[in-house]
């Protein structure tokens, strides 16, 4: 282990370092910290200038309540969980398929087609605005959840399959072949076989799309207005023009929209980290 | 065994039976590639197309050939925006060794140390909305954490965000806070499958500190640094939000990058230029397309030692 272990070393090394890790944190977090402390002051204290200082009242309840049950917030979260959740399932179901293709059969052009999906993940989303606004428009589907969601889902299978195929060629390639001998149809490999061993790569990919899908802020501007279509990314911004200057609801506001990736992060960390840290270990 | 219960003939066609082989990846292929080519590859040869002509997205195109790019080349903004990239892309590359040394630090096996690790990661997660407003506070003259530090220490206040030398670097601070988790994460688990043996030897033989690190652990993490390299260049250029949320490009547009700046002449209300955004969008392609070219290349070497 590296660097060594902080047990073989002084007693009182050991006792700073546990005393140190706290303290980086809290340095660490320090901007967040702020922001959670921020949505739990009474607005005075901002006209009077306590910015920094502790809360004069804990006005948690009330600031959170007025982003509950007097903005549009409860909207744009129920909008970015109709556009998040189906491009997960679109976007795992299609790479799932892809992935699988590429994985286990050659083929001429297998390669190829691979490292298209690879390059077109990669390439800076500039460059497909104009074109696929106007074909959002053209579609009829500016502004609505479903072009978002259409988009996100073609633009996502390039990440995901990328990460299915590679989970795929890591498999034991005998389980296959062992069914194929067995005379076992194809796609019932794919569905009996190979799908049930998928389900951790299915599990790190469902949490890590979830959360670009939810923090996406680009294309949500590009191919939406109004809160009758747009995500909590690009709701905050109106929110905060609306609130301008409150900090304390800006602070609360915000905490509510960065919430739903954290919780799915907490709660599935393992999976999150996995898929995240694919092939930084061989 | 999982095929053992699986029932053995499914009455298919001879013809089918016998190129099943070969049809079954096209079928698998054919909903991901054609969803890929329609909203990722055919865009990408519009927009090519698309720098070669006049257009405000609502009436004819017209076709004005190299026009769009001649007109680059003496654009100010174009240029400082392209000087801005060129910071991004470096001073980004700060989040891999800052990422390792957390990732060092954290290393050890105390009570909780899961829990700071995941804690340490936090920023990542969060969207660079927030991310954005935060730093945007952060930085306020007016009552912002920084200006008290500094006047605490007896400096005169700073307006980061307000000044044109100063605002690219201090949104590449505030991007550097979740790219260094996540480069952090990406080391923390490459540290796990460093190969104890190897590091025991290697302390026998006196090394320690500094050369350890350098000779013997850094080159067992191959594989994160080539990951964290990957993602920060492509976080780099992709940058937009947080110029969005934090400055929108000033003060006098002196905190744009290309991707930006596209954004703003394509659909801003100075007009819709979709020609000469498209143009601009092809640059930053290109640029990307050096990287993509050679993680590409990467890729392929591994891929020859395979299956």
């Amino acid at each position: 282990m590296f660097p060594r272990p902080i047990q073989k070393s002084s007693p009182a090394w050991a006792a700073t370092y546990q005393a140190l890790v706290p303290m980086a944190l809290i340095l660490w977090l320090l901007p967040l910290i702020a922001v959670a402390v921020f949505s739990v002051k009474p607005d005075v204290d901002f006209t009077t200038g306590n910015y920094w200082g502790w809360p004069s009242a804990f006005k948690g309840f009330e600031n959170y309540g007025k982003v509950f049950f007097a903005s549009d917030m409860p909207r744009y979260l129920w909008n970015s969980v109709l556009i998040t959740v189906p491009t997960v399932i679109g976007a795992v179901a299609l790479s799932c398929m892809a992935g699988f293709a590429l994985g286990v059969y050659k083929f001429r052009g297998n390669l190829l087609l691979f490292f298209m999906f690879v390059a077109g993940n990669f390439v800076p989303f500039q460059i497909l605005m104009v074109p696929v606004r106007d074909l959002t428009l053209d579609l009829g589907l500016y502004n609505t959840k479903t072009g978002l969601v259409l988009f996100h889902v073609a633009f996502q299978t390039g990440f995901c399959t990328l990460f299915m195929r590679n989970f795929i060629r890591a498999l034991p390639f005998e389980l296959i072949e062992a069914a194929r001998v067995e005379g076992v149809a194809e796609w019932r490999i794919f569905w009996f076989v190979v799908l049930p061993l998928m389900k951790p790569a299915i599990a790190a990919l469902s949490v890590l799309i979830f959360t670009f899908i939810w923090n996406d802020y680009f294309w949500a501007v590009v191919l939406t207005q109004g809160a009758e279509s747009q995500p909590v990314t690009a709701g905050i911004t109106s929110f905060n023009a609306q609130y301008r200057a409150a900090y304390h609801l800006m602070s609360a506001g915000s905490i509510v929209a960065a919430l739903p990736p954290v919780a799915m992060f907490f709660l599935m960390q393992r999976h999150f980290i996995a898929g995240l840290t694919l092939g930084a270990v061989k | 065994m999982a095929d053992t219960t699986m029932p053995q003939s499914d009455g298919a066609p001879g013809w089918i039976r016998r190129n099943r082989q070969a049809l079954a990846p096209a079928l698998f292929l054919l909903p991901g590639v054609l969803f890929f080519l329609f909203y990722v590859i055919f865009p990408i040869w519009q927009s090519f197309n698309l720098s070669f002509y006049r257009w405000d997205g609502l009436g004819e195109p017209v076709y004005v050939g190299v026009e769009n790019y001649v007109e680059l080349m003496d654009d100010r903004a174009f240029e400082v925006s392209m000087w801005n990239n060129l910071k991004w892309l470096l001073l980004y590359l700060l989040a891999i060794p800052a990422g390792l040394a957390i990732a060092l630090f954290l290393n050890q096996n105390v009570t909780g140390i899961r829990l700071y690790k995941s804690l340490f990661f936090f920023p990542f997660v969060i969207s660079q909305v927030v991310v954005g407003l935060v730093f945007s506070w952060f930085y306020d003259p007016t009552f912002g954490l920084l200006n008290q530090i500094l006047s605490f220490f007896g400096f005169g206040t700073l307006n980061v965000l307000g000044d044109p030398s100063l605002v690219t670097y201090g949104i590449i601070i505030a991007g550097l806070w979740p790219q260094t988790a996540y480069c952090m994460i990406l080391y923390l688990t490459g540290l796990n499958a460093v190969d104890p043996e190897q590091v025991e030897a290697a302390r026998l033989d006196g090394a320690k500190g500094l050369k350890m690190l350098w000779y013997v652990i850094v080159p067992q993490l191959r594989p994160a640094t080539f990951i964290a390299f990957v993602v920060t260049i492509i976080g780099a250029l992709r940058s937009f939000d947080l110029i969005s949320i934090m400055t929108n490009g000033g003060p006098f547009g002196s905190s744009r990058v290309l991707s930006f700046y596209m954004f703003e002449k394509a659909l801003s209300e100075y007009g819709f230029r979709m020609g000469y955004g498209a143009a601009i969008a092809v640059v930053l392609f290109l640029i990307m397309l050096l990287f993509i070219a050679y993680f590409l290349w990467s890729m392929y070497q591994e891929e020859k030692g395979g299956r």
